[in-house]
């Protein structure tokens, strides 16, 4: 048999049924605006940072030293009173010295593939304008194992790099507003002095501005020359088949060779801190909609406790305790919550599908936006809605509870 | 025989900036297998005297013995329990709740005791609905029952658990007088199956079918009658 609270609260719904649709629909709306929007800013977080890892390097080891080498003076005395202070850490102009060896070492480990670069500024010269570019010289047999830039290949392709020795990758949008295409000719000029004409093989659009807007890639050799630093490597890009090994991998490297290696979550540092931000934004707006449901819930519990305050004396007289009838109006919002969440999944699901129809801004046709909805998306909403009719429909029963039947009694007499 | 319930100077004043005197120094005893009535007039404390006896109200002072035991030290819920248990109401409006069936109104007493099956708790519902003429009307909501009926509904929930003690608030107040005497009949018989029955009411014609009457003014006993003549039974 229906346990008595249970039948009295489902009673008392159906006797309500507008009002009670009208709150299910409210928890219904907060909910699938909950997964929905939730669902679209995860798969925009991790579209965005797919964009980012796949097409970069998951570590970056650069010819910088973070740390000071340890003076003999301290090393001799650590207990010592002379302290050393303010020591530069030494400044490798020369590039990453032993870079073979390093690249043979990280070649070497399992699901580590590791390619040379060397990155330096240039500018491009076509029809009498210039333009700022990052030049990034690589090997790119090897590099072509370290990113994902040849799936981001709009013209021509990232192999005819290989194949050409002055060829250069740019992005799509700064060969627009060059108003050159492949098969073009630009000429890069360099602070040593140089001036090289380099034939366009290939345009990508990484879907990353800054990327997009100012990177030209080259041969390793060619850079090397065009910077007049011959075989000089200033950057090793370094991908792994397990992202979650870049930081204890990073740090492996830098105690090992003392250059900075930096992670993708370090190089990525800022990105991740707006998207966490973001994410707290969301998570309180839309929890702030389940709150306003749950005023709903609160005004129709309250209504019915004022309106079976003679129901509730009677019950109290004969001898039902606080707890049934605290429970009673309970039980009457979890219902309403349960179904308005239920009903909320189904929406939050609809929504999210409807979502992932509409075109996305990334470049490429037939890109949808994305949308990911995770069990932690529809588990939060779960919580929040179910949490937030509880405290709604706890504060009238609580006050129900602690009615004195005999003063309404004696009311109603 | 001894007392089945017993007032000991039971006292009940409200309080506030001007106290209210609602019961004082009562000083009464009701036997098993008995019938009372509580006369007076309107405001001298006959519901609150009522409503201690019943274990609803806690008194200021004095004690409600049930059984010989004292109910004094006994907390809300305690006394709730004991209510469920042992005592039952009738008030002047019926009490029905409006969404359940006249059936499920009456379980609902056993339901919260949880001492019967359903099957049990169904079949004792009809049958203590079947004497009182509602069998009929078992599965109709309040709404759809007339003002006499209604109170035969309650009085059937009030006996559901069976309760030593059936206490009656004004029960005939909204009824005919043929309603109301087949009411006061149907506690006639409560009290001859063994119930101690005690009813307010300001109905001196009714009131003259119980076995006892207690007069009370101004919250104080002033009168008591005993075994009315038979011509004042209907």
């Amino acid at each position: 048999m229906t346990p008595l609270p249970l039948s009295i609260a489902l009673a008392h719904l159906k006797a309500r049924k507008r009002q009670t649709l009208v709150s299910i629909v409210g928890v219904t709306l907060g909910v699938a605006v909950f997964i929905g929007i939730g669902g679209m800013m995860n798969g925009f977080h991790n579209y965005f940072l797919s964009q980012l890892v796949d097409t970069n390097p998951h570590i970056v080891i650069s010819d910088e030293i973070r740390q000071a080498a340890p003076q003999p003076l301290t090393t001799l005395h650590p207990e010592g009173a002379v302290e050393v202070r303010r020591v530069l850490p030494r400044d490798p102009v020369r590039g990453i010295s032993g870079a073979a060896a390093i690249l043979d070492a990280l070649n070497a480990m399992d699901g580590v593939a590791a390619a040379p670069s060397l990155i330096g500024q240039a500018i491009f010269r076509h029809a009498g304008r210039d333009y700022s570019v990052t030049a990034i010289g690589v090997d790119p047999q090897r590099e072509i194992r370290v990113t994902d830039l040849v799936h981001d290949m709009v013209d021509g392709s990232f192999e005819a790099l290989a194949a050409n020795p002055n060829g250069v990758l740019i992005g799509q949008p700064l060969a627009d507003k060059m108003g050159v295409g492949v098969g073009d000719s630009v000429t890069a000029v360099t602070t040593a002095g140089a001036e090289t004409a380099l034939k366009i093989v290939g345009l990508f659009h990484t879907g990353i501005d800054a990327e997009d807007q100012s990177w030209a890639i080259t041969q390793l050799a060619r850079q090397q020359a065009m910077q007049a630093r011959p075989r000089v490597v200033n950057q090793i890009h370094v991908r792994l088949d397990d992202l979650s090994r870049s930081i204890p991998l990073a740090e492996t490297i830098e105690r090992r060779w003392g250059f900075k290696s930096a992670p993708w979550e370090e190089t990525y540092a800022r990105v991740l801190d707006v998207f966490a931000l973001q994410d707290k934004i969301m998570f309180l707006t839309t929890a702030a909609i389940l709150v306003v449901a749950g005023f709903g819930i609160f005004n129709v519990i309250s209504t019915i406790v004022m309106e079976k305050a003679r129901d509730i004396a009677i019950m109290r007289s004969i001898g039902m305790p606080r707890g049934s009838i605290v429970a009673i109006f309970l039980i009457e919002g979890i219902v309403v919550g349960v179904i308005g969440m239920a009903l909320g999944w189904l929406a939050g699901w609809g929504l999210g599908a409807l979502l992932h129809m509409v075109p996305a801004p990334t470049g490429h046709a037939g890109d949808r936006l994305p949308v990911n909805l995770t069990f932690f998306l529809f588990a939060s909403a779960s919580v929040i809605a179910l949490a937030s009719a509880t405290v709604a429909a706890w504060l009238p029963a609580r006050r129900a509870a602690r009615a004195d039947p005999l003063t309404i009694i004696r009311g109603s007499a | 025989m001894s007392a089945a319930l017993e007032a000991r100077d039971l006292t009940r004043i409200l309080p506030g900036p001007q106290p209210t005197t609602l019961v004082a120094d009562v000083d009464t005893a009701f036997e098993p297998q008995s019938f009372t009535v509580v006369t007076g007039p309107s405001g001298s404390g006959k519901s609150s005297l009522l409503y201690l006896l019943g274990l609803l109200d806690p008194p200021t002072a004095g004690d409600v013995l049930v059984n010989g035991e004292s109910t004094r030290a006994l907390g809300g819920e305690a006394r709730a329990l004991k209510r469920l248990a042992e005592f039952s109401f009738v008030f002047q409006f019926h009490f029905l709740l409006p969404e359940l069936t006249v059936l499920d109104n009456v379980m609902l007493p056993m339901r919260q005791l949880g001492r019967l099956g359903a099957a049990a708790m169904r079949a004792r519902a009809y049958d203590l609905l079947d004497p009182l003429g509602m069998a009929a009307e078992a599965q109709k909501v309040p709404g759809e029952l007339s003002g006499g009926q209604r109170q035969r509904a309650a009085i059937a929930r009030a006996l559901a658990n069976d309760p030593q003690f059936v206490l009656a608030d004004e029960p005939t107040g909204a009824l005919d007088s043929k309603n109301g005497a087949t009411v006061f009949s149907t506690f006639r018989g409560l009290a001859a199956e063994g119930r101690t029955v005690i009813v307010v009411t300001h109905d001196e014609t009714l009131a003259r079918t119980a076995s006892r009457a207690i007069h009370i003014v101004d919250g104080r006993v002033v009168g008591e009658a005993c075994d009315f003549p038979p011509s004042g039974q209907t």
